[in-house]
C-alpha cells in the first residue's frame, strides 16, 4: 500500500523538461552567438582545408618514407614498426584510401592540437587551485562519461556539417585524459622537489617550468598519447555529422551493409591508430631514458 | 659573537583548530593534553634559542620532536603559526612574498635528507639552480657553478645526472649547489642520515674543514648523538615540539637539564666509549681461488701494500699474503694463493674496545681484521688509526680538564 501511495506521489509531480530547458538553452546560444560560431567555423574550415590540401599535395612515396623514418627513430633504431609503418601505409595507398587517409589525420592533428592546447594549462590550474580541481573534476567526469555521440547533435547546431563540428566534438570527448594527467603528474612531484625549488628562491612560475612540468613530462605525455587515440575514434564517430575521411566510408559500408569495404576501412584505421601510439610511446621512453 | 638567526617562541600547530590549540599551548599544557582535547597537533612549541655568526648549531631529537619542522620554519617552507624568526634583526616570519624569496635566494640555503637533486638536471645545471632563478647570466653562473663543484671535488661528473652518482657524491653535489650562491646561512636537515657510517664520517669532516675557511652559520638537523657531538659547536635538544636544553655538547653531557636528556646522554656515554667498528676501514682484499699471485703483486703494487687479507666467495676471513711470499709464488710460476697463505692474524669482533686493540695491535706485524661470529670480514684496523683514536680521546680530556 505504501507502495502504491509513493508511486501516486511520484507520479504526482509533472515532468521535469530537462530537455525542453538544453533545447533552449543550445537555440539561445546557437541564435546568440552565432557570429562567433560562424567564425570560428569559417576560419576553421578554410586552415583544415589548406592542411589536407597540402598533405594530399606531399607524394605518398615521399609521406611513407618519412612515416617510416619516424618510426625508426621512434622505436629506438629497431625495425619491427618501420617495417609496420611501410607494409601499413601502402596497404591503405594500395586499397584507395589515401585521400581519406589524409583527412582522418587532419582531423586527429587539428583535434589533439587544440586538447593539447587547452589540456595542459587546465590541468596546471587544477593541480594549483583547490577550487579549480573541485569545479573541473566533475565537469570533466561528465564529458568523459556522456556518450560521445551526444556530442553530435550541439555540434550540427553551431556549426552545421564537415570537419570543424567533428573537431570540436572530438576536442570534447579527448580532452580530458590529457587534463587529468597533467593535474596528476604535476601533484606528483615530490616534496622534497619542491621544497628545494622553494628553498632556492624560485617564483610560481620558476617552480613550475624548471621543475614541475620536466619533472611531470612523462605523465602528461601518457595523457596526450590517450587524448591522440580517443580523438581518432571521436573523428570516426563525427563522421556522421559529415566529417571526411576513413570513418566516412565506414559509415557509408554500415548503411549499405557492405561488408567487404567496411573491413578495409577498419583495418586503415587500425594501422593509424597503431602507428600514432607507438610512435608517440617511443618518443616518450626514449626520451626519458 | 654577533647573533645571527634568533627565534622567539616560535610554534607550529599542524590541523584545524588552531586558535584553540594556540590557547592551550599559551597556558603551557602538553603535546598530548592538546592532541586528545582539539585534534590538534603541536609541531613545535615555544621555541627559543640564539644562533651565533659563524657556529654549528645543532638540533637535535628524535623522530617526531620536531626538529624537521622547525628548520623548515626558519626559511618558511613552513609557515609558523606564531612567534618570530629575526634573521640580523629581521623578522622573516613578517616578510612579504617579495622579501622572504630575497632571503632565501641570498641569505638561506638548504640542503637536504635526500639529497633534493633535481633528476632531470646535469649535477652542473643542478648547482647552478639557485643562481638561475636569481637570473644570474649563464656565463657567470656556471662559473661559480663550476668553482662550487671543484672544491667539491666533482667538477669532473659535472655533465652527469644524479642518479649516475653515490649517495655520498649526491650530497657533496647538494652541499656544492647550496654554497654556489654563497650564502651565509646554512640549513641541513638530515643531511647526512641516508649515507652509510663510513661515508658519513668522511662528509662530518668535509663538513668541519669546510667550516674552517668558510665561517658560515650553519644549522644541522640529526637525530645522531655522535654526530651532534662532532660537529656541533652547540646543540640543541628537542623533545615533543619544545627545546629542552640548549648548550654545548660538553654542557649537555656533564649538565643534563631533565631525564629526557639524561637518558640521551647515558647511550652517548656508552657509545663515546670507541670500538672497532667506529674506527674500521674498508680493507683491500683478495678473493681465494679467484686471484693469483700475479693479481696479488699488481695490486700491492698499485696501492702501495705489504700485505693483504685473502677472503673466500663469501667475505669469509681465510687469511693473509705477504708482499716477499708473493713473489716468491710468481717467480715459481704458481697458480694459486693457498700454499703461501698465512693465517696468523689476529681476529677481533666489531666491539672491541680501542684500548683493547692497542694491546692487539702493538704486538702484531700484521693489521688487526674485525669479523663477524661467523668469520665474516667488516673491516679492517691498522695501527695509525688506534692511535688516531687514542690521540684524539686524550685531546678530549686535556680540554675537559681545562
Amino acid at each position: 500500500m505504501n507502495s502504491n501511495i509513493m508511486s501516486s506521489i511520484m507520479d504526482q509531480i509533472p515532468q521535469i523538461p530537462v530537455s525542453q530547458w538544453m533545447n533552449d538553452f543550445i537555440a539561445w546560444l546557437t541564435q546568440n552567438l552565432s557570429w562567433f560560431f560562424n567564425s570560428i567555423r569559417d576560419g576553421g574550415s578554410w586552415l583544415m582545408d589548406g592542411i589536407t590540401d597540402l598533405l594530399i599535395f606531399i607524394p605518398p612515396l615521399l609521406f611513407i618514407v618519412l612515416m617510416v623514418a619516424l618510426a625508426f627513430f621512434a622505436s629506438g633504431k629497431k625495425f619491427g614498426l618501420p617495417v609496420f609503418t611501410l607494409l601499413g601505409l601502402f596497404y591503405i595507398y594500395n586499397q584507395g584510401l589515401w585521400e581519406p587517409l589524409m583527412f582522418t589525420i587532419t582531423l586527429v592533428l587539428v583535434a589533439s592540437l587544440l586538447s593539447i592546447l587547452i589540456g595542459v594549462p587546465v590541468g596546471i590550474w587544477m593541480a594549483k587551485s583547490k577550487a579549480a580541481n573541485w569545479v573541473i573534476t566533475p565537469i570533466l567526469d561528465f564529458m568523459q562519461t556522456m556518450p560521445a555521440f551526444v556530442y553530435l547533435i550541439p555540434a550540427v547546431a553551431f556549426f552545421g556539417i564537415g570537419m570543424v563540428p567533428g573537431v570540436f566534438s572530438a576536442v570534447i570527448f579527448a580532452l580530458p585524459p590529457t587534463v587529468r594527467f597533467t593535474n596528476l603528474g604535476i601533484r606528483q612531484v615530490s616534496d622534497e622537489m619542491v621544497e628545494a625549488a622553494e628553498a632556492f628562491g624560485s617564483t610560481g612560475s620558476q617552480r613550475l617550468f624548471k621543475v614541475e612540468l620536466p619533472l611531470a613530462k612523462p605523465t602528461i605525455m601518457a595523457g596526450i598519447n590517450q587524448t591522440v587515440l580517443l580523438a581518432l575514434s571521436m573523428v570516426v564517430i563525427a563522421s556522421m555529422i559529415g566529417a571526411p575521411g576513413l570513418g566516412e566510408r565506414v559509415i557509408n559500408a554500415l548503411q549499405r551493409a557492405q561488408v567487404g569495404p567496411g573491413f578495409v576501412s577498419g583495418f586503415a584505421l587500425v594501422v593509424l591508430a597503431i602507428i600514432l601510439d607507438r610512435v608517440m610511446q617511443g618518443f616518450n621512453k626514449s626520451k626519458n631514458d | 659573537m654577533t647573533t645571527k638567526v634568533e627565534i622567539q617562541d616560535l610554534t607550529k600547530i599542524f590541523g584545524k583548530k588552531e586558535r584553540q590549540a594556540l590557547e592551550l599551548v599559551n597556558k603551557g599544557h602538553s603535546k598530548e593534553e592538546i592532541l586528545e582535547k582539539t585534534g590538534a597537533t603541536v609541531g613545535v612549541n615555544k621555541a627559543n634559542f640564539k644562533v651565533e655568526q659563524g657556529e654549528i648549531f645543532v638540533i637535535m631529537g628524535l623522530s617526531g620532536s620536531g626538529k624537521s619542522t622547525l628548520v623548515r620554519m626558519l626559511n618558511r617552507l613552513i609557515e609558523p603559526t606564531e612567534g618570530s624568526i629575526l634573521i640580523d634583526g629581521d623578522d622573516i616570519s613578517k616578510m612579504n612574498k617579495d622579501e622572504l624569496r630575497k632571503v632565501r635566494r641570498e641569505k638561506v640555503s638548504m640542503v637536504f635528507q635526500n639529497f633534493g637533486l633535481f633528476p632531470h638536471r646535469t649535477i652542473l645545471e643542478n648547482t647552478e639552480y639557485g643562481l638561475e632563478v636569481q637570473g644570474v647570466d649563464k656565463a657567470e653562473r656556471q662559473e661559480k657553478a663550476e668553482r662550487a663543484l671543484e672544491n667539491a671535488g666533482l667538477l669532473p661528473y659535472k655533465d652527469q645526472f644524479p642518479n649516475q652518482l653515490s649517495g655520498g657524491m649526491q650530497q657533496r653535489v647538494g652541499l656544492a649547489r647550496a654554497l654556489a650562491n654563497d650564502p651565509e646561512i646554512l640549513l641541513m636537515d638530515e643531511a647526512f642520515s641516508a649515507l652509510d657510517p663510513l661515508i658519513r664520517r668522511d662528509m662530518q669532516d668535509e663538513l668541519l674543514d669546510m667550516q674552517e675557511t668558510m665561517h658560515k652559520t650553519i644549522i644541522f638537523i640529526t637525530h645522531d648523538l655522535n654526530e651532534s657531538l662532532r660537529i656541533g659547536d652547540r646543540i640543541a635538544i628537542m623533545k615533543d615540539g619544545e627545546v629542552v636544553q640548549v648548550g654545548t655538547g660538553e654542557e649537555i653531557l656533564t649538565n643534563p637539564a631533565n631525564d629526557y636528556v639524561e637518558r640521551f646522554v647515558e647511550d652517548v656515554d656508552r657509545s663515546k666509549v670507541l670500538t672497532a667498528e667506529n674506527i674500521m676501514e674498508k680493507p683491500q682484499t683478495l678473493r681465494l681461488k679467484q686471484s693469483g699471485p700475479r693479481v696479488a703483486l699488481k695490486r700491492m703494487k698499485t696501492e702501495s701494500l705489504s700485505s693483504m687479507l685473502v677472503v673466500d666467495k663469501n667475505h669469509t676471513l681465510k687469511g693473509y699474503v705477504t708482499d716477499e711470499d708473493v713473489l716468491t709464488a710468481t717467480n715459481q710460476e704458481t697458480k694459486d694463493l693457498e700454499p703461501i697463505l698465512r693465517t696468523d692474524i689476529p681476529k677481533v669482533s666489531k666491539d672491541t674496545l680501542v684500548n683493547e686493540l692497542y694491546d692487539i695491535i702493538h704486538d702484531s706485524q700484521t693489521p688487526v681484521a674485525v669479523v663477524d661470529e661467523n668469520d665474516k670480514l667488516l673491516g679492517i684496523v691498522v695501527r695509525s688509526l688506534v692511535l688516531g683514536a687514542l690521540a684524539k680521546t686524550r685531546e678530549e680530556e686535556v680540554i675537559n680538564e681545562q
